[in-house]
């Protein structure tokens, strides 16, 4: 956690419906279950707990009735916390008069809806700019800002249409830029993408995080769809039956479900698009030094039963790769210098590269995939079955699961024999 | 039978002298200003030549719903004009006008009040079915006492009878605006005076709309009633024909309050949907962009059905 301050704190809220929730929240703290509760009411939310750090997009992930839609709209006070607080950029909003919760939902926070909520007798540019007429800005500074908004999410031409004339994704566009327009740092999306057909949806969630990046927005982003919240999600939170289960980073719930039910919950999901290099490669064996030269390259390779290994130079940075009838030859030929050998075949990839872009390299070369660091230092390899065994779900932390590399080409008595001979010309080290 | 009696109706007649004798005064007030607004409707349409109002009226329903509704308009009213009902008809439109006007000034805001309140909506419904179901003349009785004869008990009774609708339609469109648009407006900090004002009420208007012609309608049903009481007009002509049993009188005025409720009804409703002219003077003013800017969205709306749709969790 970084020492920010968060940009929406949730204490332990509570929302339960019913004719006396309060008692219901009691029950709830003594330790009852939500289905104990069920004959006095409907316990939406239970001691739900968060921060959101500025610049964030957390997504808020859960099925239907798991009580997603409840906890964002207490998030700006839409609903009333039955208990628990909400603090805004250091504004509470819960237990605050109606004119003080109003004049939060004017300055910090917006919301972009499932439906969209458009005003349909209004036309797109007085949608867009309704969030700031609320304010009280006056009409033609309004109008001026909704129009530069209009042309960030790419509605050029339409700025006199009526919301009825647009599609549901050119809507949302309106629903977004109108939230953005009020230029407010917290953004709350309500299932924002559900209501659009698949294309236009990924294309939305492209957009948002490009805009997201270029005004730098808190977003909390409430999604019943897995691979959206993996895809946009820089943490999430995971609801079921009300309580939050898990809350972490998008690899973390994938590699480290806090219980089955997460588990089972991310067992679908495109893995391929969530896991990165750095979470499933493994430790280099078969890499030496620059300055070891061609015999303890030879003897890696005998060792390890393999026909390449990779050099690294002094500073730890991956140098390429040599193959075993290169190194053969050198040892045969006395030479010491491995930079003559070097190959640069070997796919480097970075520490965040997704899965699904290492597929080709991996199918189109024999050698394991290095990874390296932003410094370019060498921090591990992804053999093909390592690769294959993380995007089909199978345990690659259990020792059972070689690591392959690629096969000596030369037998081993050829190699045996090319040291013994260099050994005894006396190449000491 | 039993010697047992509820004597319900005597308190009631005892609590209604004991109004006329308290606020005999307000009630005198009350008469002057409904006989005043009476007065002048009246004037307004029967003044003039009887073709003038025609032209104006068939004006108004050509720009409701264009040049055929403008001409039956102008033939309808011909017809009442050639069976010499026009001044009765006149003094007709003019009580009904003044009656749906009161109703549709109370009937709004009662509905407003009844969406925004669950309580004043449980108040507010038995009321009004008692209003509605209670049969007409029977609250003909007080509105004599209180108003005497003539016009003004005919609009308050009117008014009374017609009211029910509006304040239903007014409360079902109010409550029928889609919650999340509310929602945007609540999550953006407006006002609930705002939200009211550039959300709910043009989001209901067909609705209230619907509810302001049942009001007009309802409004001229009672005529005959407030022709009973001395209102005059087309209603007193049916009360005449049916204590002389004289059908052809009684088919020529009940004839032209056939061809004011059509007319009416038409007029009114076009207003509703806002399609016309007269109906986008009374609200849409976007709807003047409509025609201006519109080229063909290239990717229009195919939405599938959101959540549950998607990930199936065992």
């Amino acid at each position: 956690m970084t020492l920010t301050t968060p940009a929406l704190k949730a204490e332990h809220l509570y929302k339960a419906f019913g004719r006396r929730p309060s008692e219901i929240v009691d029950r709830l703290r003594a330790g009852s279950t939500r289905a104990e509760v069920t004959s006095l009411g409907t316990a939406a939310v239970i001691d739900a707990s968060f921060d959101v750090q500025p610049g964030e997009i957390f997504v808020v992930m859960g099925l239907s009735g798991s009580g997603k839609s409840t906890l964002i709209r207490m998030l700006n006070g839409l609903l009333d916390a039955t208990s628990g607080s909400v603090t805004i950029g250091g504004s509470s909003i819960t237990g605050v008069p109606q004119a003080k919760l109003r004049e939060v939902r004017r300055q910090k926070v917006s919301m972009v809806f499932q439906h969209f909520a458009l005003l349909p007798h209004r036309s797109v540019i007085d949608n867009i700019a309704y969030g700031l007429e609320i304010q009280g800005m006056s009409k033609t500074e309004r109008t001026q800002r909704a129009r530069d908004m209009v042309a960030t999410v790419g509605l050029d031409g339409w700025a006199d249409s009526l919301p009825g004339e647009l599609s549901g994704g050119m809507q949302q566009r309106v629903g977004l830029a109108r939230a953005l327009a009020a230029d407010t740092d917290v953004l709350l999306m309500d299932e924002a993408f559900s209501a659009l057909d698949p294309l236009i949806r990924r294309e939305m969630q492209e957009q948002l995080i490009e805009l997201q990046q270029k005004l730098g927005k808190t977003i909390i982003f409430i999604t019943h769809d897995l691979n959206e919240a993996m895809f946009l999600g820089d943490r999430i939170a995971v609801m079921r039956d009300g309580r939050i289960v898990q809350i972490g980073t998008p690899e973390e719930i994938l590699t480290d479900p806090a219980n089955d039910y997460v588990a089972q919950f991310v067992q679908d999901v495109d893995r391929a698009r969530v896991l990165t290099a750095s979470s499933v490669m493994e430790q280099a064996k078969a890499v030496i030094p620059m300055s070891a030269g061609p015999r303890a390259a030879l003897r890696i390779m005998r060792d390890l039963q393999t026909s390449a290994v990779f050099v690294t130079r002094r500073d730890r940075s991956l140098a390429g790769v040599v193959r075993d009838r290169d190194v053969l030859r050198q040892v045969k030929s006395n030479q010491n210098d491995l930079e003559a050998i070097l190959r640069h075949e070997a796919t480097v990839v970075p520490a965040d590269a997704h899965l699904v872009d290492l597929v080709e390299p991996s199918v189109g070369s024999d050698l394991p995939i290095a990874v390296v660091g932003d410094d370019g230092r060498l921090l591990g390899v992804i053999p093909r079955v390592t690769l294959l065994a993380a995007l089909g779900n199978v345990s690659t932390s259990t020792a059972d699961v070689p690591v392959q590399l690629p096969p000596t080409t030369l037998t081993l008595e050829v190699i045996a024999e090319t040291l013994r001979e260099s050994t005894t010309e006396g190449a000491v080290r | 039978m039993t010697d047992f009696r509820l004597d319900l109706g005597t308190w009631v007649a005892g609590f209604i002298s004991f109004v006329t004798d308290t606020f005999g005064g307000v009630f005198d007030v009350i008469r002057a200003i409904f006989l005043a607004a009476y007065d002048v409707v009246d004037l307004l349409l029967a003044s003039p030549p009887f073709w003038v109002v025609i032209v104006i009226a068939a004006i108004l329903g050509y720009l409701a719903r264009g040049w055929r509704f403008a001409l039956g308009t102008a033939v309808g009213l011909f017809v009442i004009v050639s069976v010499d009902q026009w001044e009765n008809a006149m003094d007709t439109l003019a009580l009904v006008l003044v009656a749906s006007l009161l109703a549709i000034v109370l009937s709004i805001p009662l509905g407003i009040w009844a969406a925004t309140s669950s309580v004043a909506s449980r108040i507010i419904r038995p009321i009004l079915d008692f209003m509605q179901t209670m049969p007409a003349f029977v609250y003909l009785i007080p509105a004599l006492i209180l108003f005497r004869v003539g016009v003004v008990p005919g609009i308050v009774a009117t008014v009374i009878f017609a009211l029910a609708p509006g304040v239903r339609l007014t409360e079902l469109g109010i409550r029928g605006v889609d919650k999340e648009i509310v929602e945007a407006g609540q999550a953006f900090g407006a006002s609930r005076w705002r939200i009211l004002r550039q959300i709910q009420l043009p989001l209901a208007r067909p609705t209230i709309m619907a509810g302001v012609n049942q009001v007009i309608m309802l409004s001229l049903s009672m005529v005959v009633i407030a022709g009973m009481v001395g209102a005059g007009g087309l209603g007193a002509q049916v009360v005449a024909s049916l204590n002389r049993i004289d059908v052809a009188l009684g088919f020529e005025a009940g004839l032209s309050v056939v061809i004011l409720a059509i007319f009416l009804d038409r007029l009114t409703a076009a207003l509703g949907d806002g399609e016309t002219v007269l109906g986008r003077m009374l609200g849409a003013r976007a709807a003047r962009r409509r025609a201006s800017a519109a080229p063909a969205a290239p990717e229009r709306a195919a939405e599938p059905a959101p959540e549950r749709t998607e990930p199936a969790l065992v």
